[in-house]
This record gives structure tokens, C-alpha cells and sequence, in this order.
């Protein structure tokens, strides 16, 4: 149970990074810092502006959307002709600078967002108990997740989305702007990236670290779920959240690399992922 | 294109592996070294801080000794023990260095003190827990300066104890450091006459400490003992908080700076039972001192980081009193002299290694009873030096039983 609550910030950073990975082709090591970024976004707000916590839900993934179509606009657009290496360079580098400055900015020992004050108190649900905030997560999470699901798979947007990483020239030929779509949907999926950030500001403590150690496993759950398969990103990760809330209870000390373990398996068994299509 | 894109990058990259540059210094010069975590977890409890009150050391004590500059070289281990021992190495061959400062992480520390025994140069180690340092692993030119695991396990738990707490479960980063506090502490509970129920090892930097802290909840013990440090320790108790657990179990914080409190938030932190080697607000001179820092840091300063204009200070002292920075003559005047000065009172270095000074058990105080900024802790015992780290174990050759 509690491991779904990981489970759904698991699900929404994979979610984003499967979303730019399966329309766009890249593999955005940038995603744990764009996390990061939304996290202290929230909290900057709610010190120098007084952004309550329900703003910062949509301003701070909002702000950092359009710092991710610059991104996209500026540096990523030029490589796109070049092997999908140089985006991971990219992105790589582009998270350390991120980092870098975060830490310059406010120090390496982070500070603490409080949870808001209509989420605050505990559920006590017979058999455990259950803060209220982290309910919450779990919610809004599996909203967020299954409504891009629905958006890319089900609707017209998302048919016209797919079309472009498909055959660009033909659908620019029918007068849709795949360029402008491209940096879209680069600028959602860090949205969503900042938004999980948000979300985990009042659960844990907001450092520039917490992306880089988190992106891994990330990482791990997209290559589980199949790179670029939406659906997959999000079972596998609440499904991974929920394994390793198990390992926590039965042994503790397996519990950061049993995600990595999984990954292995499948690999061996099924190399394109739980949901990939070869 | 591509060419000159390669070399702009090359040299880019070039110039940041050759990071901060080290002072080339003078035959003359009295060389004082400190590798320290200048980017990393550690960096705000030690770091850019230390570097500053080496430097304000050297200021106080008028620049020279013995008529000889006084320069520093610093640089960042990254927390590996192989940057920091080779960092080491390097300036006892080629810059004339005359002591070593910080540590930071016991990994760290243990493989830069048996540089300091191979070169011959004596090392002040700060910020490292591991009682090892003067014990197993320790030199002949080994300081153990500001805490060890020991003193920390031993004020907060002997205090929690005589308050009724009876009952430990203990929350354990998985590595050197966070089984040393936990053994060190379960020690002193039981010599106490408390019970340890159990404990749960907690892979370092977990992001979710939930799953640990209902396991805790679920032993019955009456105290949470948190043995980890740094982001590991106020992730914890922030879900420790917020599951309600706080209520129902006192959490201990074995190793806790006040940097951490400050990042917590005292709504969070408040109640917490801690053990610091110094504090800012404990009298005039610590307060005089920290005016200075904060003017310079816009922080005040933490334990470690009053260490090391501690360590600065004793070091200078001694090479003055011998009259030369000779490795041995010095470390023998270390081990004679009486530490007097705003970090401590009549501290002195045992044989071993420990420079045994008191120690102070705080309570962090509620929001209602902080009254300024930083205004944190509430001294509830001092703890003299030889009781807070405990008699020669004998495991030092340098130190029989």
C-alpha cells in the first residue's frame, strides 16, 4: 500500500520520460533535474511570492513546460538529424547544469515544503495508517497518468502526435506543424516531470539531489515497461513502487536494488520491455 | 566546425578537472591543507564554511608563525576515499604541506590517515564519525578532533534512558558509518538497563522511509533511534512526523547538525533529543565567533565548521610553542597542550588520538520557544569529555589499556 505512493511518482516521472522518448526518439537524462526544478519552483513560489500549494500545482510544471520548449527550441531541435547518442549527451550534461546551479543556488541540504493545510492529518484505515497527503498522491497521480494515456492513445491530438514521430514530412505536407508539436510535447513531458516534483515537495526534503537519485529508477521502469510504451510506464510503475514496498518489509537491505533485479529479468526474458512492441 | 567545437569542449573539460587551484606555495611557507566535501551531501555541514574558518584561523593568529607565511591549499574528495588520499599525497610530495584537515566521511578519513602515516603528516580529522579513527585504524599522526560515534551514541541515549525510554528500535544506514552509531548506542542502552528491540537497515539516500518507520511503529519500542545522517536523517523524521509516529515514539538523532533543524523547520524537529560537540548561542565567545562567520557564510556555523578554527588555532599554537612544524615534536606538544579557546574548555589529545572535550545533549526547542532566528537548542546536559567518549579502549597500539 504504501509502496503505491512511490509506486505513483514512479509511474508520473516514466510516464514523461515515455512520452518523449516514444514520439520524440530521445532519451532525456535531463528528466530527474526538470523534477527537481518543478520541486524548487514550488517551494521559490511559496517564499518569495506566497504561491499557495494548489497554484504551485500548475504554475511551477507550467513555467518549467516553457523551459522545456526553449530547451527543445534551442538545443535539442539541431540534433535530431544526429544519432540519439547526442541527445543523451545533451541531456546529460543539461541535468548537471541544472543541478549545479541549484546546488549553487541554495546549498546541498535542501529545505523542507510544507504539506498544505486541507491535506494535512492522517487515515486511519484499520489495518494501517495513511496520511492524508500521501492519498492524495496516489490520486492525483493515477488521474495525471491515465488522462495523457487517454490523450495520446484516444483522442485526435494524440493520433496527429503519433503521426509525427511516424512520418513527419507526410504530415507537415498536410499542413500540421511538426515542429511546433515536437517542442510540445518535449515541453509536457518535463511538465509532467515538475509536476511529479510538486507533488513530492511535502513528502520529502526539496535538494537538488532528489532528481539524480530518483531518475535512475526511473530509468529502470521504462526499459521494464517498454521504452516508449505509455501504458507500460505507468503499470510498471505502480507495479514497482508496490514490489519494492514488499522488499522494504521482507528484506530491507535488497530494497534499492530489487527494481534493477526485475529490470534484468526481463531484459533476459522479454528484451523489449513488458509492454514494447518489437 | 566540429574541430574547433571538440577543442573549446576539451579545454572546457581541462579546466574543470584541474578544480580549485592549489597555492603553489613557498619553500617557507607553513602549508595548511584541508579536503573537505566542497560539493557534495556534506558540503553544507562542512565544506566552503571550514575552508572560511581556516582562513579566519589564520587572520586571528596574525597570518605567520615562526616568521613564516601561512597559506592553505583545499580540495574537494568528492567523498572518495581514493581523490582524497591521492589529494593528500600529492601535497605531502610536491607542496611542502605541514597538516591535513578534514575528513568529512569516514571512508574518507580512514584511507587519508594512513597517508599520514606514510608521509609522516600530521592529520586533524573533522567530521568523520567512525570511532575507528582512534582505534583500528588509528595513526600516530591521527587527531580525532570534534565528535566520534562514541560520544554521540553516548549523550543522547544515557539522557533518553534516565528520561524513561527504555526501549530502542533503531533506524540504520546501511553502511560503516550508520552500523558503528547503532552499535555504539545499543552499547550504551544496555549498559544502561534498556532494552534494544531491533533494528532496520536502510539503504542509503532511500527516498521513501514509510515501509522502515511502520516496522519501527510496529516493534513497540519507546524510542526511535535514527543512526543516519544528513538527508537520510531529516527524510526520516519528516515521515516519521507525518505518519504520526512522533507521537508515539521519542526519535533520537544520533548524528544531527544544526543546518539539519534549520532545513527541517522547528515544527518538524521540535522535541528531537541531540548530541553537539558546540553551538553557536552557548556563550559570549561561540556567539562573537558566529557574528563573524554568518557575516561571511549568511549561515551559522555548525559544529564541524567551529572545528575546524579550533583545529586551525591548536595546530599554529603548537608549531609556535616547539618552534618548528617538524612532524613529531609538534604532534608530541598536541598531545601536552590544554585546548582553551571558544570551541572548548580545557579539551585535551589523549593518546589515541581523541581530542576529549565536553559535550552538549540539546532538545530542540518548539516554534513558541524560539525567539530569534537560529534560536534552536536547549542545552539539557553538559557532558564532560572523558564520561561523553568513554575510557582508552586499548584496540590503538599507541594507547594500552
Amino acid at each position: 500500500m504504501l509502496g503505491l505512493v512511490n509506486g505513483a511518482f514512479y509511474a508520473m516521472l516514466s510516464l514523461g520520460l515515455a512520452v518523449i522518448f516514444g514520439l520524440m526518439r530521445v532519451v532525456n537524462f535531463a528528466h530527474g533535474a526538470f523534477y527537481a526544478l518543478g520541486a524548487f519552483a514550488a517551494l521559490l513560489g511559496l517564499q518569495q511570492l506566497a504561491i499557495g500549494y494548489w497554484a504551485a500545482l500548475v504554475l511551477a510544471p507550467l513555467a518549467v513546460g516553457v523551459l522545456g520548449v526553449a530547451v527543445e527550441r534551442l538545443l535539442l531541435r539541431h540534433l535530431y538529424r544526429l544519432d540519439p547518442l547526442y541527445g543523451l549527451l545533451l541531456t546529460f550534461g543539461l541535468a548537471l547544469v541544472i543541478e549545479g546551479s541549484l546546488h549553487q543556488r541554495f546549498g546541498s541540504s535542501g529545505e523542507s515544503y510544507p504539506v498544505p493545510a486541507a491535506l494535512q492529518g492522517v487515515l486511519d484505515l484499520g489495518f494501517m495508517i495513511l496520511p492524508l497527503y500521501r492519498a492524495w498522491v496516489i490520486v492525483a497521480s493515477v488521474v495525471v497518468c491515465f488522462s495523457t494515456w487517454f490523450v495520446i492513445e484516444r483522442t485526435r491530438l494524440g493520433a496527429t502526435l503519433r503521426a509525427a514521430t511516424e512520418n513527419a514530412p507526410l504530415l507537415q505536407a498536410f499542413g500540421v506543424n511538426v515542429p511546433l508539436l515536437v517542442a510540445a510535447t518535449y515541453g509536457g513531458g518535463v511538465a509532467l516531470a515538475a509536476l511529479a516534483g510538486v507533488l513530492s515537495a511535502p513528502v520529502i526534503l526539496v535538494t537538488p539531489a532528489m532528481g539524480s537519485s530518483l531518475v535512475v529508477v526511473v530509468f529502470a521502469v521504462v526499459v521494464i515497461g517498454g521504452m516508449g510504451s505509455i501504458l507500460g510506464s505507468i503499470v510498471s510503475g505502480l507495479a514497482l513502487g508496490v514490489i519494492e514496498g514488499f522488499t522494504k518489509v521482507i528484506y530491507p537491505e535488497a530494497s534499492n536494488i530489487v527494481v534493477f533485479v526485475i529490470m534484468a529479468l526481463v531484459l533476459i526474458v522479454r528484451p523489449a520491455g513488458l509492454f514494447g512492441r518489437d | 566546425m566540429t574541430i574547433r567545437a571538440l577543442a573549446i569542449g576539451l579545454t572546457a573539460a581541462l579546466a574543470t578537472l584541474a578544480g580549485p587551484r592549489a597555492v603553489r606555495a613557498a619553500a617557507n611557507d607553513v602549508v595548511i591543507g584541508a579536503v573537505e566535501d566542497l560539493s557534495g551531501v556534506y558540503s553544507d555541514v562542512g565544506g566552503p564554511g571550514s575552508v572560511e574558518a581556516i582562513k579566519m584561523a589564520i587572520a586571528d593568529f596574525g597570518g605567520t608563525v615562526l616568521g613564516r607565511r601561512i597559506v592553505t591549499v583545499v580540495a574537494d574528495h568528492q567523498n572518495k576515499p581514493d581523490i582524497g588520499a591521492s589529494k593528500f599525497r600529492e601535497w605531502a610530495d610536491q607542496n611542502g604541506l605541514n597538516v591535513l584537515l578534514g575528513g568529512s566521511n569516514t571512508g574518507v578519513a580512514i584511507a587519508m590517515a594512513k597517508v599520514a602515516a606514510a608521509k609522516k603528516v600530521p592529520y586533524i580529522v573533522i567530521g568523520a564519525g567512525g570511532a575507528s579513527l582512534t582505534n583500528e585504524d588509528c595513526t600516530a599522526y591521527s587527531v580525532h578532533y570534534v565528535y566520534d560515534t562514541t560520544a554521540l551514541a553516548n549523550g543522547t541515549a544515557t539522557t533518553i534512558i534516565k528520561g524513561g525510554g527504555k526501549t530502542w528500535f533503531y533506524l540504520t544506514a546501511d553502511y560503516a558509518f550508520g552500523t558503528q552509531l547503532q552499535t555504539a548506542a545499543a552499547k550504551v542502552v544496555e549498559a544502561s538497563g534498556g532494552r534494544n528491540l531491533g533494528a532496520v537497515r536502510v539503504p542509503l539516500s532511500a527516498s521513501d522511509f514509510s515501509s522502515f518507520l511502520l516496522q519501527a511503529q510496529g516493534s513497540g519500542a519507546q524510542v526511535l533511534g535514527l543512526a543516519n545522517a544528513g538527508e537520510d536523517f531529516t527524510n526520516s523524521l519528516k515521515a516519521a512526523n507525518e505518519f504520526g509516529i512522533t507521537k508515539t515514539m521519542k526519535p533520537a538523532g544520533l548524528l544531527v547538525f544544526i543546518t539539519n533543524i534549520h532545513s527541517l523547520g522547528l515544527a518538524t524537529a521540535q522535541g528531537l533529543y541531540l548530541t553537539e560537540a558546540w553551538y553557536w548561542d552557548l556563550n559570549d565567545e561561540s556567539r562573537a565567533f558566529a557574528k563573524r562567520f554568518y557575516e561571511k557564510m549568511k549561515k551559522q556555523p555548525t559544529m564541524g565548521q567551529a572545528g575546524f578554527y579550533s583545529a586551525t588555532l591548536t595546530y599554529l599554537k603548537a608549531v609556535k610553542a616547539v618552534g618548528t612544524t617538524d612532524a613529531d615534536p609538534v604532534m608530541a606538544q598536541l598531545k601536552r597542550a590544554r585546548i582553551d579557546d571558544m570551541f572548548a574548555r580545557g579539551g585535551y589529545i589523549r593518546a589515541d588520538g581523541v581530542m576529549i572535550h565536553d559535550m552538549y545533549v540539546m532538545q530542540v526547542k518548539s516554534p513558541q520557544e524560539s525567539k530569534y532566528p537560529w534560536d534552536y537548542y536547549k542545552v539539557i546536559k553538559v557532558m564532560p569529555g572523558e564520561q561523553a567518549f568513554g575510557p582508552i579502549t586499548g584496540l590503538c597500539p599507541l594507547a594500552p589499556k
